[in-house]
């Protein structure tokens, strides 16, 4: 029924306007089809210049008007260092071309007027200028010129990438339909690898290898968190998408780059004002002391709820307006604060679960942590009067028998390390058991323990006559053995220092 | 008005006419005894020209419909739009009562919006119609170097367009990707439900188009290379013949490698070969694709893509520059300047591409040159811009619509093409890249000014067309409606891009940084509404005028010098019913002495007349 209502109000404007173009034609007829057609001309004319100045007053009062919603005039200046020399260069182009534009409008309008058919005109056969056009020529290329080597410079500064000696912090940015995951490199500051084969939803979104180390220390935050950055640090953010295009875009930042699978993209900034300085920026400025939610009453202000955007600049599918994420710009100590407080993903969630492909394997950095432990033990032992028992915290047997479990050779490799550099040292291998199982068995097992741990060494090329293997069996306990915490601890190998 | 009288000018063409025994033989015409090979299966460049532009006609009503219905989700988001659930169906979603568009078909809209208004008519319906139409009448040639050909040419763009039309009802929507079709989105049915059938059905349809375009463009060069008449060298060609010319074959050279890209996109999609997708994790699936470059694709894309933007352009600009003369009664300014920027744009306009990946993650070096190339176009087009304005000073200008729209032109073309000086520059494109001042920026400068070409070409030469001339009155009201609409729709878009609004987002409530705007949306919204329907008073005029216009009493209703104007009022197919008109001088002989006001181009020149030096 709205439709025919609609159809039939359109028919009757249409008949209208018909009607009126036959109306006027019958009239220019009764009066004169020349002198209607010159007075028409007049009127167009006119209505040109008319439109000119309405269009360039609109131009104008429209910019001053939208000035402080838009980025770098208002309060919304830029927070990157960069993003200045951005603005620099749109202001600088604006300032030429809206010479040109508001000159050559002028110009084409009034001649419109100016030439509008008249009697006994006298039209000039001006069929072409060499030195008008040379004119015309040449200023257009000379401020381009201009723009070009101020806009080169510019974008050569922005986009080249880190130096080798530069200090930056880098994170990595990946989109996907519809949302990005945010990667930190963790303490040791190198982003692990990735493969896009090992991505497990469930676990393992990101496809991280957990084979490398530089990948166990990384952290992936929490889908709904914050991405917080430190102020006045050159930031890196390596950019890669797991399914289609995405865009890493922020608009406060003057940062924009595409993200696309198989092919990482880089961009680099450097943030100059916290989010906490930039609301304070805000605050106080009509647009921005309204209430968030202007239907809460208790609804904070506008600028103290503004937070810096991350968004979607590539169309990437259905969901493409939807994939925010807030950046949180912090100073320097409070960054350093946060990032002591976060987790690594490797440790938290994956560390000996069924995912981790090195379960109940030792990691490079556990082993390395151990010889740094007994190295600085054996050490102090060497230096010290009066210690000189050394607990092998880390060899172990398998359970009731003499074996050396396979994880023990770290522990005793680093011995038989530690040996040879102080090739004088002799030592005696102590074994230990607790009180479970009858006396002489625990006696018998913990000798045949401690031999094996020479025979390890002498192995690794100790001489045996540096070494003596004593089983202690149950007899000298450190804990109550009627704990399980306790007789863990009886369980023990130790190494006494014999001579020096 | 004093012009040259339709008995002299017969008696010219009767006396120095050129005689090609064309009459002698029955060749043509006799392939035109019925309705079917007359009106449909035509191979009359004149049939052909009208089908180009009825058929661009039909899909501009589509395409500028289409972003009527995105433009009310966007300008109006919490208006219930379930109305038009009979027309829409299960792509309007009601929830609470609120009908609103489905996100996927909303991108489906924009997706389509940009491939018809782009290819189907500012492709199709501009150069498709003009070249066809002017380029032998302007030439005085009897028709299209190979009529066949040309017949193709316009069938192969009718099957891509049926083959478009077809997706658009598709269960799983058209293809949703954008214009561009970036892949892997575009590549993936996992990655979006329009980039399954409908994106095959775009490919094919796409390729046809390809072919259509290649078999018009073959035509249009060799007809300008061999079939001009006597007399008329290229210097003394029309600046529209120029601008067909290079548009031909910038389209020959760039289209081919559009469809490269679009058989590697065939593959990939079918074939499982990897020219652009890599390392790919979706819907749960890492895909066996390795080693891919989607950026590969832009390259091809672009490589075409940019060209387009001047395919598109070029011929409003040939057709703008004749009907500034002609009305301004006064020589084009700069006649040679004119030609050589042509050329010079053609040439920049495949140097050019990658500034429309700066952000793409090509190498940041590369950029250097693009960024130079680039900016070096605004010289021909800045010269093009003062010619043209020159050429109305000191002229003695008829304001009717046909100049109006060319007036209106320049003014889109200066305002469109001064924002493309910020995007040129990499640096400042890091910022405004893929925000609604890029969607501001190509709208002026290739939509509405393209549009304001071809309106400028329809007012002007309907007459030749139909015979008729269009509805002044509603002529006006048109121009008015659609100067003024169009720079209240897409001038405040400057100012969404410059508060870093992205450009395809379907609400823009889900960023604090990008609310705030719902009055200005809501007012380009109303202003599209209203050019819409503006639009649809044109429309109204054309049908009307075919059979109810005034009708054309003289043969050369403007006063214009070129050779279209000295055929009969009905030309028959072979378009001069004798011998062919021989030409004399170049085609802007307005008022160049006292004794006439113009001079057409198959007047010999009179004695002791120097022929002007341009």
């Amino acid at each position: 029924m709205n439709f025919l209502v609609l159809f039939l109000i359109l028919l009757l404007i249409v008949i209208i306007i018909i009607q009126l173009g036959k109306v006027r034609n019958l009239a220019s007829v009764i009066r004169g089809e020349a002198r209607v057609e010159r007075q028409n001309n007049d009127r167009t004319a006119m209505s040109l210049m008319v439109f000119m100045v309405v269009f360039l007053v609109f131009c104008v009062a429209s910019a001053m008007y939208y000035k402080d919603s838009m980025l770098g005039y208002g309060p919304l200046q830029p927070a990157s260092a960069h993003g200045g020399d951005i603005d620099y260069l749109f202001n600088v182009t604006l300032f030429f071309t809206g010479i040109v534009f508001i000159i050559t409008h002028i110009i084409l309008f009034w001649y419109s007027w100016k030439y509008r058919e008249r009697d006994n005109a006298d039209v000039k056969f001006f069929v072409h200028s060499t030195k008008l056009e040379m004119i015309w020529t040449a200023i257009p290329a000379v401020v381009m010129t201009f723009l070009v080597v101020q806009g080169l410079m510019v974008w050569n500064d922005v986009m080249t990438d880190i130096g080798p000696d530069e200090e930056y912090l880098e994170i990595e940015a990946t989109g996907y339909q519809f949302a990005w995951d945010i990667r930190y490199p963790g303490p040791d500051g190198i982003l692990g690898e990735k493969n896009y084969r090992k991505i497990d939803l469930a676990v393992n979104p990101l496809g991280m290898d957990w084979l490398d180390d530089n990948a166990l220390d990384d952290i992936v935050i929490d889908g709904s968190a914050e991405i917080v950055l430190p102020v006045d640090t050159k930031v890196r953010v390596k950019i890669s998408a797991k399914d289609v295009l995405h865009n890493f875009y922020l608009p406060h930042f003057r940062v924009k780059m595409d993200a696309i699978p198989g092919l990482p993209t880089y961009f680099i900034f450097t943030p100059i004002t916290t989010t906490e300085e930039y609301r304070q920026q805000l605050k106080g400025h009509p647009d921005w002391e309204v209430p968030y939610d202007p239907t809460d009453p208790e609804s904070k202000m506008k600028w103290e709820e503004f937070n810096y955007e991350l968004a979607c600049a590539e169309l990437c599918g259905k969901g493409h307006y939807s994939m925010r994420r807030v950046l949180k710009i912090v100073t320097k100590e409070e960054y350093a604060e946060w990032a002591a407080a976060q987790k690594s993903t490797y440790f938290s969630s994956i560390r000996n679960q069924e995912s981790d492909p090195r379960k109940g394997q030792l990691l490079n950095t556990e082993i390395k942590q151990r010889k740094k432990e007994l190295t600085s033990s054996f050490n102090a032992a060497l230096k010290s009067d009066s210690i000189n028992l050394i607990r092998l915290e880390h060899v172990f047997f398998k359970t009731g028998s003499a074996e050396l479990a396979d994880n023990s050779k770290y522990e005793l490799d680093n011995l038989s390390d530690l040996m040879k550099t102080n090739n004088t040292v002799k030592v005696e291998l102590g074994g230990h058991t607790d009180s479970q199982g009858d006396d002489d068995g625990n006696m018998s097992l913990s000798n045949r323990r401690a031999s094996n741990v020479m025979n390890y060494l002498s192995r690794k090329g100790i001489e045996s006559s540096r070494m003596v293997a004593v089983g202690y069996g149950e007899n000298t306990p450190v804990e109550s053995n009627d704990t399980a915490e306790g007789r863990a601890k009886n369980r023990r190998t130790e190494l006494k220092i014999l001579s020096k | 008005m004093a012009h040259v009288g339709t008995h002299e000018e017969n008696v010219l063409i009767k006396e120095h006419g050129w005689d090609d025994h064309f009459h002698d033989h029955h060749h043509g015409d006799k392939y035109q005894s019925n309705f079917i090979t007359h009106y449909i299966f035509s191979q009359d460049h004149k049939i052909i020209a009208r089908q180009f532009l009825i058929t661009g006609i039909f899909w501009a009503i589509i395409g500028a419909a289409m972003s009527v219905v995105f433009r009310l989700q966007l300008g109006f988001p919490e208006e219930s739009l379930a109305w038009l659930k009979p027309v829409l169906g299960k792509w309007i979603v009601i929830n609470d009562g609120v009908g609103s568009l489905a996100p996927e078909f909303y991108y489906a809209l924009v997706t389509m919006h940009g491939t018809i208004i782009v290819f189907f008519v500012l492709t199709a319906g501009l150069s498709g119609t003009f070249s066809n139409l002017l380029i032998p009448l302007q030439l005085g040639a009897r028709d299209m170097a190979s009529p066949f050909l040309n017949m193709l040419s316009y069938w192969f763009f009718f099957l891509a367009g049926v083959v478009m039309f077809y997706s658009l009802f598709l269960s799983t929507g058209p293809f949703a990707g954008g214009w561009t079709a970036y892949p892997p989105l575009s590549a993936l049915p996992q990655a979006s439900s329009g980039s399954g059938s409908g994106m095959t059905l775009w490919l094919v349809s796409l390729t046809f188009f390809v072919v259509s375009v290649l078999l018009g463009g073959v035509n249009y060069i060799t007809t300008v290379l061999n079939l001009r008449t006597k007399g008329m060298t290229l210097w003394r060609m029309p600046l529209t013949i120029w601008a067909f010319f290079v548009t031909a074959i910038l389209g020959l050279l760039s289209f081919p490698v559009l469809v490269s890209g679009f058989f590697m996109l065939m593959c990939d999609r079918g074939l499982g070969t990897s020219f652009f997708l890599s390392e790919i994790f979706i819907q749960g699936q890492a895909l066996e694709y390795i080693g891919g470059s989607p950026v590969l694709y832009q390259h091809l894309f672009w490589f075409l893509g940019h060209p387009e933007v001047y395919i598109i352009i070029l011929p409003a600009m040939g057709l703008v520059s004749e009907v500034l003369s002609v009305h301004a009664r006064k020589p084009i300014f700069g006649y040679k300047a004119m030609v050589y920027s042509i050329l010079a744009i053609g040439f920049l306009s495949f140097i050019v591409w990658a500034h429309h990946m700066f952000m793409s993650g090509v190498n940041p070096f590369i950029s250097n040159f693009f960024v130079l190339f680039t900016l070096i176009i605004a010289v021909p087009s800045a010269v093009k811009v003062f010619n043209w304005i020159t050429t109305l000073w000191g002229g003695n200008i008829r304001l009717n619509t046909p100049m109006l729209f060319a007036i209106g032109f320049v003014s889109m073309f200066i305002s469109g093409g001064l924002t493309g000086i910020f995007l040129g520059n990499s640096a400042i494109d890091i910022q405004q890249h893929d925000t609604y001042f890029v969607v501001a920026h190509f709208h002026i400068v290739m939509g509405v000014a393209a549009f304001f070409g071809m309106f400028a070409g329809v007012y002007h030469w309907f007459p030749k067309m139909f015979g008729r001339f269009m509805d002044e009155t509603m002529g006006k009201i048109h121009f008015w409606g659609t100067m003024i609409g169009a720079y209240l729709i897409f001038w405040p878009m400057h100012y969404l891009g410059l508060a870093g609004v992205p450009r395809r987002y379907y609400s823009f409530n889900t960023f604090d940084a990008f609310q705030g705007f719902e009055s200005m949306n809501k007012f380009i919204t109303i202003a599209a509404i209203i050019v819409f329907f503006v639009q649809l008073l044109f429309v109204i005029n054309f049908f009307y005028s075919i059979f109810k216009g005034k009708k054309q009493t003289t043969k050369n209703p403007w006063g214009a010098t070129t050779l279209e104007w000295t055929t009969p009022i009905e030309a028959g197919h072979g378009n001069w019913p004798g011998k062919l008109p021989v030409v004399h001088r170049w085609a802007y002989d307005y008022n160049k002495d006292d004794s006439r006001e113009f001079a057409a181009q198959i007047e010999p020149l009179a004695e002791g007349e120097e022929e002007s030096d341009h």
